[in-house]
């Protein structure tokens, strides 16, 4: 009988060898389709497991952390509730994850190689996140968004950022929403909604808006720079000059003579502007634009889907050149026709022109220490490129700081701090009067962007003392 | 060295590996550094010194590795099922003294000449199908996933199927062994062809009908796999006789595949092993597998270490001990295991061919079998080879009557074969 159990082993040899292929194959070869089985929530139950790090601000304000429940998971928490709502962002197994916990998921849960993770295993170390430390300002934050609210409309957005680092000081969005609820049934879909004006959207990053007038100052830079012109040189303002072969009015129909380019940004006189604009042309302006950052995502740290681009959009809502046929030139150069911006892009219009004419790379996170403490990310300012020469940007420095000290923009000077910028007011409804109320600024410490969405006043106005207020807070 | 110092010494890796398992554990729960874990490994070698002291008195020939193979395989389930819950292998290991007597009990009771129990084949026959029935009787019959499995007299629950393969194969190989001449001998003259003699063949038909009707009884694939492959491979070891096989195996396909037709609950079973992911089901009756398929997909190469992984499976300490096995010791893990159990059934095997009679044969042959049918069985389950079915991962899982009935198991064995190699010696 020992030819048939010598054959059996081999069946039983046979039969163990089908159970390991198959089980090669579940395990390793089949694992991903398995794992994108929508069935399979294996992969959210795991990061609840995960202590995700803390974000705090610098003075050590903790705006989210994870708590362990009683099941063994952690569930996010939001003890500054909706005052960092937009820029951090939330993280919930169920809904996911947007803004800065979307953006430095990897850091916050400590992903690491499987080989790292394999070795941290065996000598028994949890997974644990790495500490966030931002850039925002709690402080300026919370007056940023105070004021916002306070706005006839009580929408808007502000953005200020360092001038020569580019640390992102402010980034608020009114309406807000408080993280700490997004998970709840139904919240989401609420927040997400239109007819509530979209609280979920991140208007300062992820809005796109008509600049107006502040738009000028990218005009001025390539007016300057390109040595066509100089803020002394003499230009008509007369009014209902022809633009593109349509007349074009200038604000209350003021009719200006012959005036210096200083006293045409200081009075924001529309005609000059547009007829400098289609003076320079579709392609230098084109050129300036995108030296700015215009036409591509912003460089900062935030998920690339929420960071849509600023620059001039056709019918159908895609982003073409200043160059091309179909651009008003002279309408783009004063921020209108079919320009659309974010606040965050305005900011660093300013933030390049105060800092000498280099444009920076914003950033939100300043370090990120690991759980032994070690310090496993500092922020390094990048220079995104130099838009302009010093020059130029001490020109056109003064210009602006003379529209704060004559001209639109006296609502946002300062006691003791000089500060320079543009108004900017842009119809969005002409008949109704409605404006997107605009002031961008600096002074030698911190640029700004603050944008009152829709309403019946105007950017000297509405959004200036706005800024003036965030400015006081950070310089003062 | 003697077969006794071989097996002393080859129980180290077993404790090394349970003492290493639970140390795993604690550390990786981030617990206080316990020395919990040497404790239990100790108490786990303790009982694997006592066995092995029980053999050196009692069958001081045996088979030297047998047993080191199942206390690997019983410290490596101890230590997933501590994992999965303390409190449960606190109890296993109640099963494993538990088991350890009723294994003294067997090999004292048929130390003197187990073929005693040849004498009993028919009652132990009856016996086995008593208890295969069991769980379908009034009262005492417990339902779980729609089928018959076990029993619960008052606060005793237990699975008969577990013991009833026992008997099954004690009673083929006794039945098997009486008639293997005439089936070999009559059949051949039966027109060349390889049916058996129309005198045996009623016993035999006997045998498929009655997998067919615990198929068709106690509504599961798996325990009637099990019973019939046994009877295939004794039935297959005793004839050589290939042409058996492959008409039973095509009589039990045609059965099995008449009787599904009638029992929706094993046509859910197969609607799911081809289809677990379908919407329709993928929470409710394809729940289980599909969870063990994730389960299985996360472990990758190496697996997410012990305690690592998020238990999601239902029943992931007897049905699907697999699954976690394979997630948290990877397919590397996974391989090991079904290496231990490949080499403990090659040292069946191999007693089976020392062995010096037909009966002593047939047994040990008929338990490796049923022992790698049951292993092939629960894990080609939760691997979709075949549909998955409630059968326990031998030694391994979680649960007093495997365990009781799996150390009986150890114990024939190691009578076959400690009668064997002292024959072997004192015959050369």
């Amino acid at each position: 009988m020992k030819t048939p159990i010598l054959k059996l082993y081999g069946t039983v040899v046979l039969l163990f060898g089908v159970l390991m292929g198959f089980t090669s194959y579940w395990s390793v070869f089949a694992a991903d389709g398995l794992r994108d089985q929508t069935a399979n929530r294996r992969d959210e139950l795991q990061e609840q497991r995960i202590k995700r790090g803390t974000i705090k601000t610098a003075d050590g304000t903790v705006i989210a952390r994870s708590r362990k429940r009683d099941d063994e998971t952690y569930r996010r928490q939001y003890p500054q509730g909706e005052l960092f709502g937009h820029p951090i962002g939330y993280a919930f197994a169920s809904i996911g994850s947007s803004g800065l916990e979307a953006f430095y998921d990897d850091r916050l849960v400590g992903r690491r190689t499987e080989l790292v993770t394999t070795f941290e295993s065996l000598i028994g170390r949890e997974q644990e996140g790495q500490d966030l430390e931002i850039t925002l300002d709690g402080e300026a934050q919370q007056i940023a968004t105070d004021a916002l609210k306070a706005t006839e409309s009580a929408k808007g957005a502000a953005v200020a950022m360092d001038l020569e680092t580019g640390a992102v000081r402010v980034m608020a969005s009114v309406p807000g929403f408080d993280p700490n609820d997004l998970d709840k049934p139904g919240v989401f879909g609420k927040l997400s909604s239109d007819d509530d004006d979209t609280p979920i959207f991140n208007r300062a990053a992820q809005g796109l808006f008509p600049p107006g007038s502040t738009f000028k100052t990218v005009t001025a830079t390539a007016a300057l720079d390109t040595g066509e012109y100089t803020p002394d040189t003499t230009v008509s303002g007369a009014n209902g000059k022809p633009i593109s072969g349509v007349p074009l009015q200038n604000a209350g129909g003021a009719d200006f003579g012959p005036i210096t380019l200083t006293e045409a940004l200081t009075g924001s006189v529309n005609t000059v502007w547009a007829e400098v604009g289609e003076d320079l042309g579709g392609e230098t302006m084109n050129e300036y634009m995108e030296r700015f950052g215009f036409n591509a995502a912003p460089p900062i740290d935030l998920p690339a889907s929420q960071l849509p681009r600023s620059g001039i959009r056709d019918g159908k809502g895609k982003l073409i050149e200043a160059s091309a046929a179909s651009v008003d030139v002279g309408r783009t150069a004063i921020g209108q026709a079919a320009l659309l911006v974010s606040p965050l892009q305005m900011a660093t219009v300013a933030q390049t022109i105060g800092n000498g004419g280099v444009r920076m790379e914003p950033y939100l996170l300043e370090a990120a220490v690991d759980t032994d403490g070690r310090t496993a990310f500092k922020a390094e300012p990048e220079r995104a490129e130099r838009v302009m020469s010093e020059e130029t940007a001490a020109a056109l420095g003064e210009m602006m700081r003379n529209v704060v000290r004559e001209g639109t923009g006296t609502a946002a000077a300062l006691e003791g701090v000089e500060v320079a910028g543009k108004t900017g007011t842009a119809e969005v409804d002409v008949a109704g009067g409605i404006n997107d109320a605009w002031f961008i600024g600096f002074t030698d410490r911190t640029a700004v962007a603050v944008m009152v969405e829709r309403v019946a006043s105007q950017g000297g106005i509405a959004a200036a003392p706005i800024a003036k207020s965030i400015l006081e807070r950070l310089d003062g | 060295m003697s077969p006794r110092n071989r097996e002393l010494l080859a129980l180290v890796p077993a404790s090394m590996l349970v003492t290493a398992g639970f140390a795993a554990i604690f550390i990786g729960r981030a617990d206080v550094v316990s020395d919990l874990s040497f404790t239990y490994g100790l108490i786990f070698l303790g009982i694997c010194v006592a066995t092995h002291i029980v053999i050196r008195f009692t069958l001081p020939d045996a088979d030297p590795y047998l047993f080191p193979l199942v206390a690997l395989l019983a410290c490596f389930g101890l230590v997933v099922i501590f994992r999965l819950d303390e409190d449960k292998a606190i109890s296993q290991a109640g099963w494993f003294v538990a088991g350890l007597v009723l294994f003294s009990a067997t090999i004292i009771a048929l130390r003197k000449d187990f073929r005693v129990l040849e004498q009993y084949r028919y009652l132990i026959a009856f016996g086995s199908l008593l208890l295969l029935v069991m769980p379908r009787m009034p009262l005492i019959g417990v339902e779980t996933n729609e089928a018959y499995l076990g029993v619960a007299i008052g606060p005793l629950a237990f699975q008969p199927a577990e013991f009833a393969k026992l008997g099954i194969v004690v009673f083929l190989a006794a039945y098997l062994r009486e008639h293997r001449d005439v089936l070999i001998l009559d059949s051949r003259r039966f027109l060349g062809i390889t049916f058996p003699p129309l005198k045996h063949f009623g016993p035999l038909l006997l045998i498929w009908v009655t997998a067919l009707f615990l198929l068709f009884f106690i509504r599961d694939i798996g325990s009637s796999l099990m019973f019939f492959g046994a009877f295939l491979a004794i039935l297959y070891v005793a004839t050589n006789r290939v042409g058996f096989v492959v008409v039973g195996m095509a009589a039990f396909a045609a059965g099995a595949f008449v009787v599904a037709q009638g029992v929706p609950h094993i046509q859910n079973r197969v609607d799911v092993w081809l289809d677990p992911f379908n919407p329709a089901w993928v929470e409710d009756k394809g729940f289980q597998v599909a969870q063990g398929m994730f389960a299985q997909a996360d472990g990758g190469l190496f697996g997410t270490g012990f305690g690592g992984s998020i238990i999601l499976t239902p029943l992931p300490d007897t049905d699907l001990i697999y699954a976690v096995i394979v997630n948290e010791l990877g397919l590397m893990g996974a391989c090991g295991l079904i290496l231990v159990y490949l080499l403990l059934v090659a040292r069946g095997l191999k007693t089976a061919m020392i062995a010096r009679d037909s009966f002593s044969t047939l047994l040990a042959a008929g338990l490796s079998a049923v022992l790698a049918l049951q292993v092939f069985v629960i894990i080609g389950g939760v691997t979709r080879v075949i549909p998955l079915t409630g059968v326990t991962l031998p030694f391994v899982s979680y649960g007093g009557s495997s365990v009781l009935a799996n150390f009986v198991l150890l114990a024939l064995l190691l009578l076959v074969s400690d009668r064997a190699r002292r024959e072997a010696v004192t015959t050369r």
